[in-house]
């Protein structure tokens, strides 16, 4: 979707602002609103992928008015609800009030701490052969999904060379969607900085995006 | 009351409406049956003792002083890091990226914040905010100025937008005047900023 999530390139957000000696968490909440994220995912309420789409659909002034942590409290809340893990009274509330949803891999407990410090495994079998190689020229798609995707604006319709061939891998576009894994092969794709940014663009730079098949043409 | 509970004992009045819902939200959760409140616990307590940059620090110092090691995290980097048993384990899909004398790797996530957590710890906020987000694809130079970094006008940057399973580290380049140092005098010389790209490794001799 073309939410304000989609920062690419966007003018006017300021000089970056490093943080000397940054505590890993600027308050208490933080933590348990990261842990609950992780914990909830891994007991199979929902994948990564929605939960980004999730982030992604909060209103556009509560997305860059709210802090970091605090995005990730708004869209985990709001998807449990939906996914009827927990109702709105609960919420207000503050205390459970109907029986639970089964969890898909049941309650998250101290056993499985230890699994999740990993990331997840998202390859998948191929099942169809690449495409594009290394060294081909390809266009990215000029679309506008209304939905998830990983197809930053900023390069759509332009041209690019694939540089690597990452393998094939769950589908964001569709598993946000719960609309299954749908593997597609996964490129790195460099862009010019001034195909991307005009002759004003800095003649020393180059971008690469990690593609999806889906989003490429032949160029 | 148990220990996990000892961030429940302060008067309700001195927080703020964002820390009370995020309680409200674990009560349910717990109460629910959906998560134990040590599990979420031991989850934090890993990200704040084990889990950070020092680990990206010992691969790139191992890179710096065994080239057999460097060739193999290059062409592969979560393969190369399993074989390290001193480092944390890594995810699938770890691409090492090499700075050079020509050019210089900069990472960014424009979508969200795609970072490599195994090796670097949780991002900083200026990471997931909007002006590096914003910028880094397109000013990469001036978001560098911000950070008091200033590369050759001909030197080549090449920013990785990790927008998929991918998670980027730079390597970056040596320190000159560290020969015959150790692993792990090298790997003290190895800032988080400088396996995002927003840095350098410290300059031996340096105050820190």
């Amino acid at each position: 979707m073309n939410g304000v999530h989609d920062m690419g390139g966007m003018d006017g957000f300021g000089k970056v602002e490093p943080e000397p000696n940054e505590p890993m968490f600027h308050a208490d909440w933080e933590s348990r609103v990261l842990a609950m994220v992780r914990a909830m995912g891994a007991a199979g309420a929902f994948n990564i992928d929605t939960s980004r789409f999730y982030r992604e659909t909060l209103p556009p002034h509560v997305y860059l008015s709210s802090s970091y942590y605090k995005k990730w409290f708004l869209g985990l809340e709001e998807m449990l609800i939906e996914k009827g893990y927990l109702s709105r009274e609960e919420v207000a509330a503050g205390h459970a009030m109907q029986a639970p949803k089964a969890l898909k891999h049941g309650k998250f407990d101290l056993t499985q701490v230890e699994r999740i410090m990993v990331r997840g495994k998202f390859a998948r079998p191929a099942a169809a052969p690449a495409k594009f190689n290394i060294g081909d020229r390809v266009r990215a798609k000029n679309i506008h999904p209304t939905t998830h995707t990983r197809l930053p604006r900023y390069v759509r319709g332009h041209v690019g060379v694939v540089e690597l061939n990452h393998g094939c891998h769950v589908f964001p576009d569709s598993a946000a969607m719960e609309l299954g894994e749908n593997p597609q092969w996964l490129y790195t794709v460099v862009f010019a900085g001034r195909d991307l940014w005009g002759a004003d663009g800095d003649p020393t730079l180059k971008v690469s995006i990690d593609a999806f098949e889906p989003y490429l043409d032949p160029a | 009351m148990s220990d996990h509970h000892h961030h429940h004992d302060h008067d309700h009045s001195e927080l703020s409406e964002t820390e009370l819902r995020v309680r409200a939200l674990e009560t349910i959760l717990t109460e629910k049956g959906y998560v134990e409140p040590a599990a979420l616990d031991a989850i934090i307590q890993a990200y704040e003792t084990k889990i950070g940059p020092h680990n990206g620090a010992r691969v790139v110092a191992k890179a710096w002083t065994d080239p057999a090691f460097k060739q193999a995290l290059l062409e592969d980097g979560s393969k190369a890091i399993g074989t390290l048993g001193h480092v944390s384990r890594v995810g699938d899909h770890l691409v090492v990226v090499e700075n050079t004398p020509d050019r210089h790797n900069m990472v960014v996530c424009t979508l969200c914040s795609c970072y490599p957590w195994e090796m670097l710890g949780l991002p900083p906020v200026w990471y997931k905010a909007s002006p590096y987000r914003s910028r880094a694809v397109k000013d990469p130079r001036g978001v560098l100025a911000d950070f008091d970094v200033t590369l050759p006008k001909d030197i080549e940057i090449r920013v990785w937008d990790s927008t998929a399973e991918t998670r980027f580290l730079v390597l970056p380049m040596r320190p000159a005047g560290t020969e015959g140092w150790s692993e792990e005098q090298l790997a003290d010389l190895v800032t988080r900023d400088s396996m995002i790209g927003t840095g350098f490794p410290k300059t031996p001799g340096a105050p820190s």
